[in-house]
């Protein structure tokens, strides 16, 4: 207990949200998704993890989500053990990262106020703060006047708002986006990355994985590229590394 | 659990049946039938009872004494039978009431033609039992204690009301474990349904961070609302219908009326209303509990 506490404390001191160390995972069949992954993310970066399909993106995700352990190596996200983590204690892991999906799952028989505080109600978040934190997260994603919306009723880029707005309501320290922009046009593209620049900016680290290749070469963000399973290049100010 | 989040549970456990509203009927409807079902076969057992207890009430054991024996004896043998737990009433018959009673069942005008009382030595003790399963070892008993000359009993009575009875109670257990397993196959089919309809919600809620209990307890709920819902509209139904129904068989089978008396129904709902909701609840519990935590690893 008082070993794990002090483990916590030293990576919270180095500033490293998120280590994995020769991270592996096979699944029963083909061939292993990750392989010997090494991975430092401090707090406060933006970093982009791009790769083709298969190159193992989604599985690095379900990892740092603990929906998924690896075969070996060892994960730490902000002091928590992912290895080793016990079952009950994944729910209260989960409550520092806000995730955001391609298709933005949203609950569709209820409207946008509701759809945000429903992650405030999971955390158990007293109704009166809900009603002040819900309006105040959706005047920062620019939704102030939808909240009555049902999801059906708003547009692509209007969906990852909510989306966004309901990762972020809980206040967590990490945002996970699993291609954010990949149902959405560029126009709508680019406004939710500014949205996730600025969120960025505010202390949130933020971990894109994309493929939309206009918009990692065009930020100048670090960019962590997977081929096959394995990192093939991480670097600062990055851009999308063409197939050869 | 704040207060807040317990309602919040509460309030999602009814959305979820209006939200699957026709798989909640469904659940609804086939709990309501196999309770009312349950309902019907209690009142009907429960009279029945009723009923095999007054006819119980009815059957005696008749003591006979040794001729010339002194009154003192027999005073002490009716003191030594009341003394028996098994017995429920004690009635001495004089020759003299013996005789009136014989006349007046037998011979009608007929008894004139005799002077004395040819029945002199049959003064005898009546004895009603609590429970004609009793009988025999009662019997055993009353033929070994001196002065006793002979004790009389209808064994076909007794081991006939005796098996009606063990009878009923085995058909009544095996009635309630079949609607029992019944019920909890549709309610725990409602649940996987409700799980699999909503998937993507649940899926939100864990990664969003909510813990096993926040997610599985609506679903929880949710069987138990159909669980209750499913208790109250058959014993409803049933209440409405009991003393009609009651009533149509003292009409039309007048005959049996005279031998047959029903209990009342706020006697019968004394037991059946709690017995109905306590089984719905459990119904609904054991269902979704057992559904939740076979089709929700969170």
């Amino acid at each position: 207990m008082v070993k794990g506490r002090k483990r916590r404390r030293q990576i919270a001191d180095r500033d490293e949200i998120i280590t994995l160390s020769n991270v592996s995972k096979a699944y029963a069949t083909g061939a292993p998704a990750l392989n010997g992954v090494e991975l430092h993310i401090n707090k406060g970066e933006f970093v982009f993890i791009v790769g083709d399909s298969g190159s193992g993106k989604s599985t690095m995700i379900k990892l740092l989500l603990r929906e998924l352990v690896p075969t070996s190596g060892d994960i730490n996200v902000m002091g928590y053990d992912l290895v080793r983590i016990r079952h009950g204690k994944i729910p209260k892991f989960r409550r520092n990262l806000g995730i955001v999906f391609q298709d933005f799952r949203l609950l569709k028989d209820r409207n946008v106020y509701e759809n945000v505080a429903f992650a405030q109600r999971i955390v158990q978040v007293p109704n009166k703060d809900i009603k002040r934190n819900v309006p105040s997260i959706l005047a920062t994603v620019g939704l102030a006047g939808k909240y009555k919306a049902k999801p059906r009723q708003l547009s692509g880029g209007e969906q990852q708002r909510v989306a966004i707005a309901r990762a972020l309501v809980n206040r967590p320290a990490i945002l996970l986006a699993d291609e954010p922009t990949g149902n959405l046009d560029p126009k709508n593209s680019w406004e939710i990355m500014k949205l996730l620049e600025q969120i960025n900016e505010n202390g949130t680290t933020v971990l894109v994985v994309t493929h939309n290749r206009e918009i990692v070469n065009a930020m100048q963000k670090r960019v962590v590229t997977m081929k096959k399973g394995v990192i093939v290049s991480d670097e600062e100010k990055g851009g999308y590394i063409d197939e050869d | 659990m704040r207060i807040s989040t317990f309602f919040y549970t509460i309030k999602q456990g009814f959305i979820n049946i209006f939200r699957n509203k026709w798989f909640s009927l469904a659940s609804i409807a086939t709990i309501g039938a196999c309770l009312f079902l349950f309902g019907l076969f209690f009142a009907i057992i429960e009279n029945f009872q009723h009923i095999v207890k007054t006819a119980q009430e009815g059957v005696s054991i008749t003591v006979m004494f040794e001729e010339g024996l002194a009154d003192e004896r027999i005073q002490e043998i009716g003191q030594m039978i009341e003394k028996r737990t098994e017995v429920s009433k004690v009635v001495f018959v004089s020759a003299d009431e013996a005789w009136e009673g014989f006349k007046e069942d037998y011979l009608k005008g007929y008894a004139d033609g005799f002077p004395d009382n040819p029945l002199e030595n049959s003064s005898h003790y009546e004895v009603y039992l609590n429970d004609v399963s009793m009988q025999p070892a009662l019997v055993t008993y009353l033929e070994g204690v001196t002065g006793v000359r002979d004790v009389n009993r209808s064994e076909i009575t007794a081991s006939t009301l005796t098996g009606v009875n063990a009878l009923i109670a085995y058909i009544s257990v095996g009635i309630i474990a079949i609607l029992f397993a019944v019920s909890i196959f549709l309610i725990s089919n409602t649940v996987t349904i409700g799980i699999s309809v909503r998937k993507e919600e649940i899926s939100i809620m864990k990664y969003i961070g909510a813990t096993d209990f926040f997610v599985r307890s609506p679903f929880v709920i949710e069987g138990m609302l159909i669980g209750v819902i499913g208790a109250l509209i058959p014993v409803g139904i049933i209440y409405v219908l009991y003393n009609k129904v009651i009533e149509y068989i003292m009409v039309k089978f007048s005959v049996l009326a005279r031998l047959l008396s029903f209990l009342p129904v706020e006697e019968i709902f004394r037991t059946l209303l709690p017995i109905s909701i306590i089984m719905g609840v459990g119904i609904g519990f054991l269902g979704s509990i057992t559904t939740v935590r076979k089709h929700l690893r969170v």
